[in-house]
């Protein structure tokens, strides 16, 4: 099965040095992942300052600053893994670095037949 | 086969339902791969032995005779329903491969029932879908028990439980017993949902009755169960614990449905068999390395049940006992009830100065026993204004009728 693996944290709790920990460490992480076959894919995301939201209503498409809603914590990255079930996620959601300073929300992804390949 | 009349294999069927459905259940579980397919072979199984038993006669090994047959009807109608759908072929064929892997072994079955606890008590499932998946999938009740017994209506827990079922296959929750690694944790979670059901049935969060016995015996049947399959001194403390104050049940309240406190008791009342059982568990749970708070506190209720009379109680034992109870598991109540027993040993001042020590950190404030427990102490050391009250905010946060009903008639008796 695969799983998204979003990590919430609050974005002003990292210091540079603890962030470029984090990335480092995260990085080793995809790539014992990846070494297993379960590596899909993964990033962390710019703040939230940078976000965007667009939606359309009536056909017409409206666009504002922010993120989709406001939170003391924030969506600040995410792993795209391959598990062979939710203990095995949840195990893997436990080793990044974030699930000790934030939360890590493990979603099964759903199927959808017919989209290109791709992760 | 063993040939029997018509009647006489009615009774053994009845008798091999009450037995083996659960059994039989939790292993199509794990070789159908889903739990809405296991309950229908479930059913066409024991439909099948009602009509091939009283002719055929008993199978010698009526479990195995039902797995295979629920198995075998499972596969059929997967693909009766594969002529509509074509994406039932291959799990059609995939059932078959796994009628082929032959029969399971009496072990296998066991840890299919481990499997099934364990999975219906997922950390991944809210602590509400947990227990009412336990008592329907484990325990076989019936989803109007279930509601009963914690008071909502049939059609929210029938809706919790297809949630809960959605969320294990969706989600991807595994048939297994945990990993070494994560097994303390996951037994945790097994343990607190007996507990729960246990506490449920021996002291009812509200309403009119004090005891919903049958959700107690459910329990124990649970705590029974997981100290057979699974060696762990825990699961024995938290069934030696159950079976300890299940014994007290006739002697708690009286016909009135009025409270007993533990010291006016009638001793006589209490259930001897069931001490024996908790006595001899407690035992065996101490004799191992990892003692748990389950544990310690089964053994507090073993101190009391070893004194004849409330005035024999040995305090000194009991009060040790919290104290190691206060360092596993260091919460507001475990402190209240450390502090109640310090009072018994050294007298209620002692007492008295560590509930207030505990209400003025700010915890338990809304906790209806701290004040009655406070109420008490200023009691017994005369001061009369001080405990009506802390008597009087008991009774405004209590909510159970029978509670209500005894700090009434404290306040009374304390003028």
């Amino acid at each position: 099965m695969k799983y998204l693996l979003l990590i919430y944290t609050d974005e002003n709790a990292w210091t540079d040095s603890e962030r470029e920990h984090c990335y480092a460490e995260s990085t080793e992480l995809t790539h014992d992942l990846h070494a297993r076959g379960q590596y899909l894919g993964a990033s962390p995301l710019q703040p939230v300052a940078t976000a965007t939201s667009v939606r359309v209503r009536d056909g017409k498409r409206l666009v504002t600053d922010g993120p989709f809603a406001e939170t003391h914590e924030q969506l600040g990255g995410y792993f795209l893994i391959e598990a062979a079930d939710l203990n095995e996620a949840i195990s893997i959601a436990g080793r990044i670095p974030g699930a000790r300073k934030g939360t890590v929300e493990v979603r099964p992804v759903m199927e959808l037949p017919g989209l290109p390949p791709g992760a | 086969m063993v040939e029997l009349d018509t009647e006489r294999t009615q009774q053994v069927l009845a008798d091999v339902y009450q037995r083996e459905s659960r059994r039989v259940f939790a292993t199509l579980i794990r070789l159908l791969g889903d739990f809405d397919l296991a309950e229908e072979a479930l059913h066409d199984a024991f439909a099948s032995a009602a009509e091939q038993w009283p002719r055929d006669g008993v199978p010698a090994n009526p479990r195995a005779w039902l797995v295979s047959a629920g198995r075998f009807k499972a596969i059929d109608a997967i693909r009766r329903r594969a002529r509509f759908d074509a994406s039932m072929h291959e799990i059609a064929r995939r059932l078959e491969d796994v009628a082929d892997t032959g029969s399971s072994s009496d072990d296998e079955i066991a840890d299919d029932r481990l499997r099934l606890i364990f999975t219906c008590c997922h950390p991944a499932l809210a602590s509400a879908t947990q227990v009412a998946l336990t008592l329907r999938e484990v325990c076989g009740l019936k989803t109007e028990e279930i509601a009963a017994a914690f008071l909502t209506t049939p059609s929210t827990t029938a809706q919790r439980i297809v949630r809960g079922k959605a969320k294990i296959r969706d989600a991807g929750i595994p048939y297994q017993v945990p990993s070494l690694a994560d097994s303390a944790e996951r037994l945790d979670s097994v343990l607190a949902v007996i507990y729960l059901v246990f506490n449920e049935g021996y002291s009812a969060s509200s309403g009119d009755a004090l005891t919903r016995p049958d959700l107690s015996q459910e329990a124990i049947r649970l705590g029974r169960l997981l100290s057979e399959l699974l060696p762990d001194s825990e699961a024995l403390g938290l069934l030696a614990l159950m079976l300890l104050q299940e014994s007290r049940r006739s002697a708690r309240s009286s016909p009135e449905g009025d409270i007993v406190l533990l010291e006016d008791q009638d001793r006589s009342l209490w259930n001897r068999d069931y001490i024996a059982q908790g006595k001899a568990a407690v035992e065996r749970a101490l004799s191992n390395e990892r003692i748990g708070p389950y544990t310690i506190q089964a053994a507090i209720a073993a101190a009391h049940a070893a004194a004849d009379s409330a005035g024999a109680t040995d305090w000194t034992r009991i009060a040790a006992l919290y104290d190691l109870l206060a360092g596993v598991e260091p919460t507001p109540v475990v402190a209240l009830n450390r502090a109640v027993a310090i009072a018994m040993r050294d007298g209620p001042a002692a007492g008295l100065a560590l509930i207030d020590d505990i209400l003025q950190r700010g915890e338990l404030g809304d906790y209806h026993l701290a004040h009655a427990a406070r109420a008490d102490m200023c009691r017994r050391l005369g001061r009369t204004a001080d405990a009506r009250a802390s008597y009087e905010r008991a009774l405004a946060l209590a909510r159970q009728e029978p509670e209500r009903r005894f700090l009434l008639k404290r306040l009374r008796e304390t003028s």
